[in-house]
């Protein structure tokens, strides 16, 4: 896409009209033709009714032509490489993806080196977020001390310093006796645990298991690794009362089991990746190794019930995933690559697959990649709100494109997107009244009058 | 000379047997036969490849293979030159894909590479401007043996189609069965895979062969018996409880012989290891075991396919007449 980043932009002040927009309202779950007031950084009004015969003189106003105007996007999974990688990603790099992506607010990792197992990293990132000035950032937590998976690292500390929840990123805890004490201990500060469930003894492999594996020669990972896991994590959760969120669902028993401990009553929560919904296995044929995931790309059936999931509300939140890897970590030949695809640029118009193939409304949709993530990491995001801060983003919804790596804005290029045909595209990004991104169709005079 | 080489159709590499068509497989195998007879004489040079270099990349320990294909490409007059890994600069570092590039920039005619990663192979192959040989991938494919394999069984029995054939032993590490799996079932023969659980790959089923666990029902009726080496060196754990064990259930001795037709051939792709898999009685027997034909044929079959892949006169853009 192309477009223009604007970090220098100052702190919104005054008042700025946003008119002629198609407002799409997750927590109202609606969609109407209407208008959103900003003053001084914040949501002032907003409705259908609002300027109805225009903005009032003396406000800076923006047509928006009838696109489609929503609370920014909240990805509440995003692998950066800094610190210790920044060759991969810095957090510049990740937070300009994010605005060009539609994404007001991010979660970042801390698989990091070194990981965020220590209240001063949760400090560093909201030191550097201030000083990139572009999409909020907000830090996990590690679970356990080097994300080894053994002993707690220091839960309240962290969260004093900022940290929104807590994991162990790709790794998963091995130990229910360390998960058991984990869910027990956060509840002394209400922490959110969020956990990627995968039996470590059976996900070794390095695809999904199955036909496709097999001619390819590639060991396998089952779908059975994961169900197994989920299953474990529910039991652990009913019995100490924790507050558990598993991540990156992507099988067909997974999302049964879920519903099931749902339908019971228990408070767990789940989300899934973008490609868990949009790819099945046959996009790693041909050895692609854009498309190796943690876990692994699935079958068709998976996939399917993967939708069904975010159709039904299983599945409370989709997440980009986001983890970006260099050519030396892909071109190499698949057992030998790394896991993972970036995905900050590509979550609003994989998801909008979703409504454009009748799955899923508008304010649903936004539900899903907005409101419902920010209400379970406790963002102040997400919603239309008198109040609320204007993080908003500005899309078409049917703008038809192909996805090429090469013009992505992301540091590395591994996305298992390319040259995917997709629609919808981001016009402008809005965080705290501030235009960080504009996409060069919506620059003109007329637009931003 | 005069060869046959009018039903083989020009291909960029030999990456495997999957896609193939049974008339580019046949082709292969009518080219293998002619080169046969001149194997067998006293002057088994010919200049068919003179000028060419190839190059023997071989990233794994190989014996057979790599001196078979060095044996058929100095029979048809070609340079050859042996790249020995364990000693080359991919110990230092180097990724797979600098080597390639540096191998290429040297210009050979045709690379031959055995790589212990499935699908590396694919990934050279799209890096380099020269024909790239298959001579084993991972668990992935191993064309030339399934081609040899083929020339084997069609010499014996005049033509594969209708064949019932058993391969037995540990699919799962085993690139020869995918690769026969797909070889076989393109030329019309019905595949049966035998094995325990624990060395079945997920799925095998998809691929179309019928799938047994026991010995008895697995070599009923079959025309052809292929015995697969255990790959102790591919399995992390424990895939069978002992070798004593393996040897019980799915060894092929004299008595599970006698389950298969009485005129059934037994086959291997080598190294054997006897009394793991195989007895020594029915390895060594001369009316059934065919294991040193496959031998043989692997050379005539590799020099086909370097003759189809690089043989004669290249024309002004490049491409091999």
């Amino acid at each position: 896409m192309s477009g223009k980043i604007d970090k220098t932009a100052p702190p919104h002040a005054g008042s700025t009209a946003y008119i002629n927009a198609r407002i799409v309202d997750p927590t109202g779950n609606t969609e109407y033709l209407g208008a959103v007031l900003i003053s001084d950084g914040k949501i002032a009004d907003f409705g259908p009714n609002l300027f109805a015969s225009g903005a009032p003189y003396g406000i800076q106003s923006v047509d928006c032509r009838g696109h489609y105007l929503a609370p920014g996007l909240v990805d509440t999974r995003v692998h950066t490489g800094e610190p210790g990688e920044e060759h991969k990603e810095t957090l510049e790099s990740a937070g300009t993806a994010a605005a060009v992506g539609g994404i007001t607010s991010m979660v970042l990792l801390p698989d990091t080196e070194p990981p965020f197992d220590d209240a001063s990293l949760i400090e560093f990132v909201a030191r550097r977020a201030r000083q990139v000035k572009l999409a909020n950032m907000y830090a996990y937590g590690a679970l356990t001390v080097g994300l080894e998976g053994k002993e707690l690292a220091e839960i309240g500390l962290l969260a004093e310093a900022g940290a929104v929840a807590f994991t162990d990123a790709d790794h998963a805890v091995a130990n229910a006796q360390v998960m058991r004490r984990a869910l027990y201990y956060a509840k002394t500060f209400d922490a959110l645990i969020v956990h990627l469930p995968q039996e470590p003894a059976l996900s070794g492999g390095t695809m999904t298991s199955g036909a496709m594996a097999t001619r390819l020669g590639l060991s396998g990972s089952p779908p059975l690794a994961e169900v197994m896991m989920v299953e474990r994590d529910i039991r652990l959760a009913e019995m100490t009362g924790g507050r558990m969120h598993l991540t990156k669902i992507s099988t067909a028993e997974s999302v049964e089991v879920i519903a099931a401990a749902k339908a019971r009553g228990l408070k767990i929560t789940c989300d899934t990746a973008a490609p868990y919904f949009a790819l099945n296995d046959l996009a790693v044929g041909d050895y692609r190794t854009f498309g190796k995931l943690v876990p692994p790309l699935r079958a068709e059936k998976d996939r399917l019930a993967i939708v069904e999931g975010l159709k039904d509300g299983t599945i409370d939140a989709i997440v980009s995933d986001h983890r970006p890897q260099d050519q030396d970590s892909k071109r190499v030949p698949f057992a030998q690559a790394e896991p993972g695809g970036i995905g900050l640029e590509t979550l609003l118009p994989i998801s909008l697959e979703l409504v454009h193939a009748g799955h899923l409304t508008l304010p649903r949709l936004f539900q899903l990649l907005s409101s419902k993530p920010a209400s379970l990491f406790g963002l102040p995001a997400g919603r239309l709100a008198k109040g609320a801060p204007a993080d908003l983003v500005l899309f078409e919804a049917d703008y038809a494109w192909k996805i090429d790596r090469d013009d992505l804005w992301s540091k590395t290029k591994n996305s298992p997107f390319d040259e995917r045909p997709v629609q919808g595209r981001v016009l402008a990004t809005i965080v705290g009244g501030r235009t960080i991104y504009r996409d060069d169709s919506f620059t003109t005079a007329a637009a931003f009058a | 000379m005069t060869n046959n080489r009018a039903g083989v159709p020009r291909l960029p590499h030999l990456l495997g047997i999957e896609g193939l068509s049974p008339e580019t497989i046949s082709g292969l195998l009518d080219l293998s036969e002619t080169y046969i007879d001149q194997n067998r004489s006293v002057d088994k040079r010919r200049d068919r490849l003179a000028g060419r270099t190839i190059m023997n990349l071989f990233f794994e320990n190989s014996t057979r293979t790599r001196t078979s294909f060095e044996v058929a490409a100095k029979r048809l007059g070609a340079d050859v030159i042996n790249m020995d890994v364990a000693t080359s600069s991919v110990r230092k570092g180097e990724t797979l894909l600098d080597t390639a590039m540096t191998l290429n920039a040297m210009r050979p005619d045709a690379i031959v590479v055995r790589h212990h990663e499935s699908g590396a192979v694919n990934l050279l192959s799209q890096k380099v401007n020269c024909a790239v040989i298959n001579a084993g991938d991972g668990q992935h494919e191993h064309p030339t043996q399934a081609l040899l394999d083929a020339l084997t069984i069609r010499r014996r029995r005049g033509s594969l189609e209708g064949l019932l054939v058993a391969i037995c032993g540990d699919i799962m590490h085993s690139r020869v069965a995918r690769s026969n799996i797909h070889l076989l079932q393109i030329m019309g023969a019905r595949v049966r895979v035998v094995g325990p659980p624990t060395l079945m790959p997920t799925d095998v089923e998809k691929m179309g062969v019928e799938v047994h666990y026991s010995m008895k029902t697995g070599l009923k009726d079959v025309d052809i018996v292929m015995m697969l080496r255990l790959q102790t060196e591919r399995m992390q754990g424990s895939f069978v409880p002992s070798i004593s064990e393996y040897f019980h259930f799915f060894g092929l001795d004299r008595a599970k012989l006698q389950y298969a037709k009485p005129d059934a051939l037994i086959m291997h792709p080598g190294p054997m290891n006897r009394g793991v898999e195989i007895d020594s009685e029915v390895a060594d027997d001369l009316d059934r075991s065919v294991i040193h034909e496959q031998v043989e044929m692997g050379v005539t079959v590799r020099m086909a396919c370097l003759d189809a892949l690089i043989g004669g006169q290249r024309n002004q853009f490049g491409a091999v007449a």
